[in-house]
């Protein structure tokens, strides 16, 4: 361990091999395989080099707002400052973790527990259902160019949510989870951990929260989805970060055989946020739909990276990443369709629609295939304009004022990816916040 | 006379999997050079080259500090293909001439040389549709011609020596502003050790009524060819340049590394028109770009059948109100190529337009890359781009990539980016075999009519040739 003290301040910023024995003292009951990982890790992300301006995986990137300097270890919190206001829909159970800590739960109904569906916190789940949790925990490699910060996320790794349901179980219900970070400068590394055995159907909701006037903060989180032959996982991520934070999101989907996996992620918060999402369709029949909506505000960065690759032959993918642009803001979205040579009868769509609702934002798309099969059908499309001037001018002819019928319109592009989510109330909190953030 | 010797004459196996001809150019000849810089790179390389050429100071200052620029800039293999890291620049003769003055009849051209391109037909198309003609054997041009009719229009065409000799008030102010020497590790390359390609001039309101062709073709084994070709086409003046090139098929690598710039200036129409079909182990790596004035009109139309690794993405930069720029690329990938192509526009002035339509077909093992960059600054506005990417796989293990990059700015333009990727439809197929025809000609016809909407815009001794080239004959392979 002392020759990590070597590495240059500049690559590993705050999280030092001492800030790192902290956050191991932090865990030390939890079981010896996962502290090793978590030791190997943190060795990954000391050595691996900050992202150059040379990395294609950082194209258009602001490399300058990666620093790591500044940040602390998330400190414990008062219970009272949360308060259970900040809940949304009610649904069937519900995990409140503040600066890594579980501070309110809605445990599960007994007729779930009792078909042994599993739903608790990520320490817990270690402690108990470590046989569970240990293949499917950080099990995919990171694939679109943030190793260093996937490496730091695994080494700070302290809580999270685990959700298991057992085969032909079906929660009827969606399972909401609230991460929330409070403290002028805490580092946060939430994760979630869904895992859908054969036939089980699952919806798990994750909220990202700063505290009140919380200023800058790191947020470096990640979630697995593995969805057993026949399963159906519902994904909803919603990040509203405080303004000042760098956030790095990091998906990993496994799709078996004949699953549907659907994955929405709604980005609102930070200053700078970057989401890999990768899904493997390994099996005949997977189908995985990868849905995002993004509000970029004042000069805020939304640095979005997708990789969906078909691994088995009849599989498809769906891909649609929707940003409305104001201000100054700058979205990134790059893509890549990877079908692999055996992979025949696939099926993959991409596509990137930009809003373009400010003539200082900044849209870039790097829509990409990388197809080794010939009896495929894949298709992308990127398109970057402003509101439809006929749209728009209809709604104003029927004497809609323009304010609201941008508004209209707005909501009109988001739709499309809202009118996924099939639970009325889960639509409904993420449309607010939509709407609140157009006010803001 | 020196005895001519043929080498390999026949043409090698006709590759009757995929039955496209690529072997049109695979001969030969043994020649005697005056001029050889040698194997390998280095400065006294190019003090060589500068010195045959007895070139002005400036260029031969031009030329050392590209190689310069060349050894210090990587290889970009962070985004490209790893087979560059196979190109041995020290293995490469970089200079190969019987000497520097082309000649203006085919009667005075050397009959070793006149005959590879009587070989090839150029004599006889330019007979029939040209209005001039450079053909240029290894590093130099061998024949250079242009019509009185055009050249008392004030139309200059001659090769880069000449230009930057005989005409620097033209052509210097351009020279390498288009494309800097820094642009990428190749263009300096070219910088450093360039020889031959056509410098044109087309004075106001000249429209040149036939095109202008240059013939590129390599008979040295591991030479290098690194032609430079600049076009600048006057206020209101219109030019269609073509260029075919070949090479024998050698059993070590060859490289192929030209800088094409053109400059439209204001209400100029430049169409550049490039059908490359080079041995399958020629590295062809092209940097071409040209620049739009206002109301002008650059259009490239880019065909890539052969090559072992074309890398090669015609650029407009729109710098003018309304110009407008256009490439239409077609790709041909068979086994043991990788056709890695596309575009590049930069929008830099309101109201600017650009179009590419990129189709690519994988045969066999063969891989095509599609790779763009549409690039649309601050505060401009009524920019436009439309992309269309279409591939078409014909073998299971065909392959074929998409990599645009696509980055906008602000409210007032608009960018669509569309790509699709297909096989030829089985119903397709066999609607035309129950109508007589046989698998064969069935595919070639569904290939045929793949690219067909873009191989009408060709001229049309061009698209008979290349619906020639993408004759295919592929018997079984369906499927």
């Amino acid at each position: 361990m002392a020759s990590l003290t070597s590495h240059s301040a500049t690559t590993v910023g705050a999280f030092t091999a001492e800030v790192f024995a902290a956050h191991l003292a932090r865990v030390q009951h939890l079981p010896a395989w996962w502290l090793d990982r978590k030791r190997a890790a943190y060795d990954r992300f000391a050595a691996l080099p900050l992202p150059k301006r040379t990395d294609e995986g950082w194209r258009f990137s602001n490399l300058s707002g990666l620093s790591l300097a500044g940040y602390k270890l998330a400190e414990p919190i008062n219970h009272q400052q949360v308060t259970k206001q900040d809940l949304g829909a009610p649904g069937a159970g519900t995990l409140l973790l503040a600066n890594h800590q579980l501070v309110y739960a809605e445990p599960l109904a007994a007729k779930f527990t009792q078909q042994g569906v599993i739903f608790t916190t990520l320490q817990e789940a270690l402690l108990k259902h470590s046989d569970l949790v240990r293949p499917h925990l950080l099990a995919q490699p990171s694939k679109l160019g943030s190793a260093k910060f996937v490496a730091l996320h695994e080494a700070f790794l302290e809580n999270g949510a685990f959700i298991y349901v057992p085969r032909n179980v079906t929660v009827d219900l969606p399972l909401g989870v609230f991460h929330y970070a409070s403290g002028t400068g805490t580092a946060l590394f939430p994760h979630t951990l869904v895992v859908a055995e054969e036939n089980a159907k699952v919806t798990v909701a994750d909220f990202f929260r700063s505290s009140t006037g919380a200023g800058a903060q790191f947020a470096c989180g990640g979630n697995d989805l593995y969805a057993g032959h026949g399963a159906q996982v519902t994904y909803l991520a919603m990040q509203d970060w405080s303004r000042e934070t760098l956030s790095f999101q990091f998906n990993a989907t496994v799709a078996r055989r004949d699953t549907r996996v659907l994955s929405i992620n709604l980005h609102a918060g930070a200053r700078q946020a970057r989401h890999e999402s990768f899904s493997q369709l390994q099996a005949p029949g997977a189908h995985s739909e990868m849905l995002a909506l993004t509000i970029a505000h004042g000069t805020q960065e939304f640095d979005q990276r997708t990789l969906q690759i078909h691994q088995a032959p009849n599989t498809s993918s769906n891909l649609l990443y929707k940003n409305a642009l104001l201000d100054q803001a700058k979205t990134i979205f790059s893509g890549l369709i990877v079908v692999d040579p055996d992979a025949q009868k696939t099926d993959a769509y991409q596509s990137n629609r930009n809003l373009m609702l400010s003539d200082e934002a900044e849209a870039n798309s790097l829509p990409g295939l990388e197809i080794q099969a010939n009896d495929v059908r894949c298709t992308h499309g990127a398109t970057s304009a402003r509101i439809d001037a006929e749209q728009e001018f209809y709604l104003e002819s029927r004497g809609i004022n323009p304010t609201q019928a941008q508004e209209l319109l707005v909501f009109g592009f988001f739709e499309e990816v809202l009118g996924k989510i099939e639970n009325s109330q889960l639509h409904d909190s993420l449309a607010e916040i939509i709407r609140e953030k157009f006010k803001a | 006379m020196k005895p001519i010797t043929e080498i390999d004459g026949a043409p090698a196996s006709a590759s009757p999997v995929v039955g496209i001809d690529q072997t049109a150019g695979n001969f030969s000849y043994k020649v005697d050079y005056a001029f050889d810089a040698g194997t390998g790179l280095s400065e006294d390389t190019v003090r060589y080259i500068s010195s045959v050429k007895k070139e002005a100071p400036w260029i031969l200052e031009f030329r050392l500090k590209a190689l310069k620029t060349f050894w210090d800039k990587p290889m970009p293999t962070h985004w490209a293909t790893k087979d560059l890291e196979n190109i041995d620049f020290q293995k490469i003769r970089y200079y190969l001439s019987q000497g520097q003055k082309p000649k203006r009849t085919w009667d005075e051209v050397p009959d070793d040389i006149k005959k590879t391109f009587e070989r090839l037909g150029i004599p006889e198309q330019e007979r029939k549709f040209l209005a001039g003609v450079e053909a240029q054997f290894d590093s130099e041009a061998a024949y250079s011609n242009i019509k009185d009719i055009v050249a008392k229009q004030g139309v200059i065409f001659v090769n880069s020596t000449e230009g930057l000799r005989e005409h620097p008030e033209i052509f210097k102010k351009f020279f390498g502003k288009v494309i800097p020497t820094g642009d990428n590790k190749f263009s300096a390359l070219n910088s450093a050790v360039f020889s031959g390609g056509s410098f044109i001039y087309v004075p106001p309101g000249v429209k040149v009524a036939q095109p202008l062709q240059a013939y590129f073709r390599i008979n040295a084994e591991n030479f290098g060819q690194f032609e430079r070709t600049l076009i600048i086409a006057d206020e209101g003046a219109e030019v269609v340049y073509m260029e075919g090139c070949t090479a024998p098929k050698f059993s070590t690598s060859t490289l192929h590394s030209a800088v094409v710039e053109l400059v439209a200036l204001k209400g100029a129409k430049i169409q550049y028109i490039t059908v490359q079909n080079w041995a399958n182990n020629v590295f062809n790596l092209v940097t071409k770009r040209g620049v739009a004035h206002e109301d002008a009109e650059i259009k490239w139309i880019d065909c890539n059948i052969g090559s072992r690794l074309t890398m090669k993405y015609p650029g407009v930069v729109l710098k003018g109100e309304r110009a407008r720029g256009e490439v239409l690329s077609i790709a041909l990938a068979n086994d043991g190529q990788h056709q890695d192509t596309g575009a590049k526009m930069v929008h830099a002035a309101n109201n600017t337009t650009s179009n590419i339509i990129a189709k690519s077909i994988s045969v066999g093992q063969g891989r095509s890359t599609y790779r763009g960059v549409v690039h649309i600054p601050k505060h401009l506005k009524g920019c436009k781009n439309n992309t269309e990417c279409d591939a078409l796989l014909i073998n299971t293990n065909s392959r074929t990539d998409t990599y645009p990059a696509i980055s906008v700015r602000g409210d007032r333009n608009a960018t669509q980016h569309e790509a699709s990727v297909s096989k030829v439809s089985e119903d397709m197929i066999f609607y035309m075999q129950s109508r007589g025809l046989t698998e064969a000609q069935a595919m070639s016809l569904a290939v045929n009519g793949f690219i067909n909407d873009l191989a009408r815009q060709f001229p049309m001794e061009y698209s008979v040739e290349l619906k020639r080239l993408i004759d295919l004959e592929m018997e079984g392979s369906v499927g």
